[in-house]
């Protein structure tokens, strides 16, 4: 097979030996110019520590570099992934404008453990954000390594010289000059970015801010692009992996005989991984249909009600993350207080692509393609599952099928390895869509607890908040209110502060803007009621809440698109606003609802979403961005929750476990505010965040029903309703 | 039970030698080597398996190739005809109309087969007929617009 079928993604040396030192490292990837860059990225992802352990493995002083080949290509190398959401575009824009070189000019190779530096994995919008900038500024440095070049072969003083189109000329004279590939040519330039250089100002920017198709769409419209469950190689395998009815199950009894009596069937047990083998995957599925096994089930009472209640004997102590003032003044001072519970179930990430991988294992050498959001996470599951050195392996990333903060462990890739290992063949590992619900690190169920308090005029005078089980992102507080206070118990997943972990029936973990969708879902309901308390209107009362103009103007953005004319609610329009921060983005989404009182029935007819991410690098990827999280929203606002009982997973496809279709598609309008003055910030999680709260408050100025429970099923809005 | 099934395939006469028991899904992606479309959800919910089957969009998860003997089978490599974009290709380009991409193979062709029906469908027409084909990205917005654009450019002849 071809390693190289997917260039946007792989490009060529793909079958280079491992272990690199840094000049074998050099020599694999060819002469040109190189620069190398160190960006600090917060870790604020599950299992930190363990992440830190694995990076010493390549040249571990820089974390991603750009070459600009003899060819005069440009060509950028990092452990990134494209899952959808458009770095593939956006990466290569940040490039070709502190490069001065045309973007069709721009390669990018994404996620290959051999060519790209140790990366901890695409998550929680840091692409953008963190690497983006590190990225100008190698761009930036190349350009002046190019000048210095320039000025040596044209022998024209370095400040007469300047850069554009892939070229370096003399303001004096611009046909004195010289392209990128003539200086690039037999040579081999290292340079390290110690300082920063001077990136452009906004002002000057030509490439970035200018919207851009997506670069993969051609691939994804003829079948071309290739995701793991694509690739083939000679004499490979596919297997179905045995799942148990729950979690914590324990095998007592395993019949496989009818399976192996399939033709052509394997079967492999292999300690707790029980897999059927075939040349046909549809066979492997249908032999693994054939197994019988018995087990003994957990001891186990909890189930999707009682779950609540659990946490909050569960939770652990807490921390506080955020406060300021004294909160027994504040009591003082309210003349209403307000004392609220707002509950957010399980969600799965769901994504259409299920985890796949296929690990050829060889020896002491193993080549892996995995869908999975942390390619280096991949190269050191498969060095343990097939007891090899993570240095002879090369992991390479295919198209992702959506990942969503849910393919960031590497399970699969482990399974195939240790079946690879085990058979002596490259191994191809698909999850049924049902192992995909049953193994998914869901969203966690949590539990927001908040105190507040208005005075007379409706300021907010106090707000005691505390988190259990959701995380802390996205939990402080950004309204100006004298008194306050936000703890956190209980993390999420194995991330940072420990938490309680057990304290959930089955693992959770990141999914799309961790921790925030649940804290936005309860601040911005609890802001509803205290505005309807006081007799205002909801964006009225945002407003004077606040003394953070970058947070106003962006509110007002949304009224004006929207058309907001001040009520008191419930004003029976079916009205909703939702602000948030997200990681510096931000934002206010407003939504118009209607409400089948009979049915318990919500359609959202329109939503509004105004963002302020800095710049947006790509308008048109960020528009993108907003309508997929508004779209993707609808479902844990309305419809989706993992059902469960024991530690069994009731949900195990769409027939039950509800995504947004095409009948629910609200009008999405979005609204792009930059502020030059401020960090450039992700994209691909904030709209994501309002959606439970904007329709809540929707559904409240509707009916005057309020809804304090994720998702807003049928069956909530009628018993609220009541 | 191994059968020799023949079908028109993009076009093209095809005889293979086969379980016609098996789902068309998996003949495709492993004897035929067309992994164009995908399996998700394995029981017909999500339609990333689409195909057409004689002018009709089908889930080939759920369709044994012994239904296929004679018919005409379009998948997405046979979309595009001598290397131009089916108008409906080009739409979803034009309207960046996918994300991560995995089920636009399963839009492109249940749109193909909406517009065969249906050549100038209305906006609700359009929704009624790609309700049961699942994005979990969100880019339904986009691929609404990308199959309101195409069947306008194709001026009511839909074209292989």
């Amino acid at each position: 097979m071809k390693k190289d079928a997917n260039p946007d993604i792989v490009v060529d040396k793909a079958g280079a030996a491992s272990s690199l030192s840094r000049r074998e490292f050099l020599k694999v990837v060819g002469g040109g110019i190189f620069i190398f860059v160190t960006y600090g990225e917060e870790l604020a992802f599950e299992e930190p520590a363990r992440s830190q352990a694995a990076r010493p493995s390549l040249p571990t002083d820089f974390n991603a570099f750009l070459r600009i080949g003899e060819d005069g290509r440009v060509t950028c190398f990092t452990g990134k992934i494209e899952q959808g959401q458009g770095a593939i575009t956006a990466l290569p824009q940040m490039l070709a404008e502190e490069l001065e070189v045309p973007l069709s000019s721009v390669d990018i190779v994404l996620g290959d453990t051999d060519l790209c530096p140790w990366d901890a994995g695409t998550f929680g919008s840091q692409t953008i954000r963190s690497f983006g900038p590190a990225l100008r500024g190698a761009a930036a440095e190349a350009r002046e390594v190019l000048k210095e070049l320039a000025a040596e072969k044209l022998n024209v003083p370095i400040d007469r010289l300047q850069a554009k189109d892939g070229a370096i000329f003399d303001k004096t004279r611009p046909q004195t000059r010289a392209t990128y590939a003539e200086l690039a040519q037999g040579k081999k330039i290292e340079r390290h970015l110690t300082q920063k250089p001077a990136l452009k100002t906004p002002a000057e920017l030509k490439v970035m801010g200018q919207p851009q198709p997506r670069r993969d769409a051609l691939k994804k419209v003829t079948g071309e692009a290739h995701y793991a469950g694509d690739l083939r190689l000679p004499g490979m395998l596919y297997a179905r992996i045995l799942r148990p009815p729950a979690h914590g199950a324990k095998l007592k009894d395993l019949d496989t005989s009818a399976a192996e009596k399939i033709s052509g069937a394997r079967v492999i047990r292999d300690g707790d991984l029980i897999a059927v083998l075939h040349e046909f995957p549809d066979e492997a599925e249908r032999a693994m249909t054939l197994i019988k096994a018995q087990y003994d089930l957990p001891d186990a009472t909890l189930d999707d009600k009682n779950i609540f209640d659990h946490l909050i004997k569960a939770a652990p102590e807490g921390r506080t993350v955020a406060q300021g003032g004294n909160l027994e003044e504040g009591a003082k001072l309210a003349a209403v207080s307000f004392d609220e519970t707002y509950l957010n179930s399980y969600v799965a990430h769901a994504t259409i692509e299920t985890h796949t991988a296929l690990v050829s294992v060889e020896g002491d050498k193993a080549t892996a393609w995995a869908s999975s959001q942390a390619p280096f996470g991949v190269r050191d599951e498969v060095a343990q599952a097939a007891g090899i050195s993570a240095q002879n392996v090369h992991v390479i990333s295919p198209f992702i099928g959506g990942g969503f903060g849910g393919k960031t462990r590497n399970t699969q890739a482990g399974q195939a390895a240790r079946l690879s290992k085990t058979t002596g063949k490259p191994v191809q590992v698909t999850w049924s869509r049902a192992d995909e619900f049953f193994n998914d690190t869901f969203r966690p169920a949590a539990v927001l607890k908040i105190k507040s308090g208005i005075s007379n005029s409706g300021q907010i005078v106090f707000w005691d908040y505390e988190v259990l089980f959701a995380g802390e992102r996205s939990s402080q507080q950004f309204y100006n209110i004298p008194h306050h206070r936000t703890v956190v118990r209980g993390e999420w997943g194995g991330g940072r502060g420990g938490g309680a972990p057990s304290a959930h029936p089955f693992s959770v973990g990141a999914w799309r803007a961790p921790a925030s969708n649940s804290n936005t879902f309860a601040r911005e309901s609890q802001i509803d009621i205290m505005a309807a308390k006081a007799g205002m209107d909801p964006v009225e009362f945002r407003l004077m809440n606040l003394n953070n103009g970058r947070m106003q103007r962006i509110i007002k953005a949304a009224a004006e698109k929207f058309g907001w004319t001040p009520a008191k609610a419930p004003s029976g329009r079916g009205w909703g606003v939702a602000s948030a921060d997200y990681q510096g983005t931000y934002l206010t989404t407003m939504a118009e609802v209607a409400v089948d009182k009979a049915a318990g029935a919500v359609q959202v007819k329109r939503v509004v979403c105004a963002q302020d991410m800095g710049i947006a690098v790509n308008p048109e990827g960020a528009t993108l961005q907003i309508e997929g999280c508004i779209t993707m929203g609808l479902g844990y606002a309305l419809t989706e929750e993992v059902h469960f009982k024991g530690r069994e997973v009731k949900d195990l496809n769409f027939d039950t476990y509800q995504l947004p279709r095409f009948s629910w598609l609200p009008k999405i309008e979005a609204v792009l505010l930059d502020s030059p003055e401020v960090a450039i910030s992700g994209g691909g999680e904030p709209p994501i965040i309002t959606m439970g709260a904007v329709v809540a408050n929707a559904i409240f100025d509707a009916t005057g029903a309020r809804l304090y429970q994720l998702p807003m099923t049928p069956e909530r809005i009628k018993a609220a309703l009541k | 039970m191994k059968e020799t099934i023949q079908f028109r395939l993009n076009g093209k006469p095809t005889k293979l030698a086969v379980d016609s028991d098996r789902m068309l899904l998996w003949v495709l992606r492993t004897d035929l080597s067309l992994t164009g479309a995908k399996y998700s959800c394995g029981e017909g919910f999500c339609g990333a398996c689409t195909v057409i089957v004689n002018r009709e969009a089908v889930r080939s998860c759920q369709t044994p190739v012994k239904t296929i003997k004679g018919k005409d089978i379009i998948t997405i490599e046979g979309l595009a005809k001598d290397g131009v974009l089916h108008p409906l290709q080009q739409a979803f380009v034009k309207h960046d109309a996918m994300q991560c991409g995995f089920c636009t193979s399963g839009m492109i062709l249940t749109a193909y087969a909406l517009l065969l029906k249906n050549p100038r469908p209305t906006l609700k027409q359009i929704i009624d007929g790609m309700d049961d084909n699942l994005c979990r990205c969100g880019s339904h917005t986009r691929v609404l617009q990308a199959i309101q654009t195409a069947a306008e450019g194709m001026k009511g002849a839909v074209k292989r």
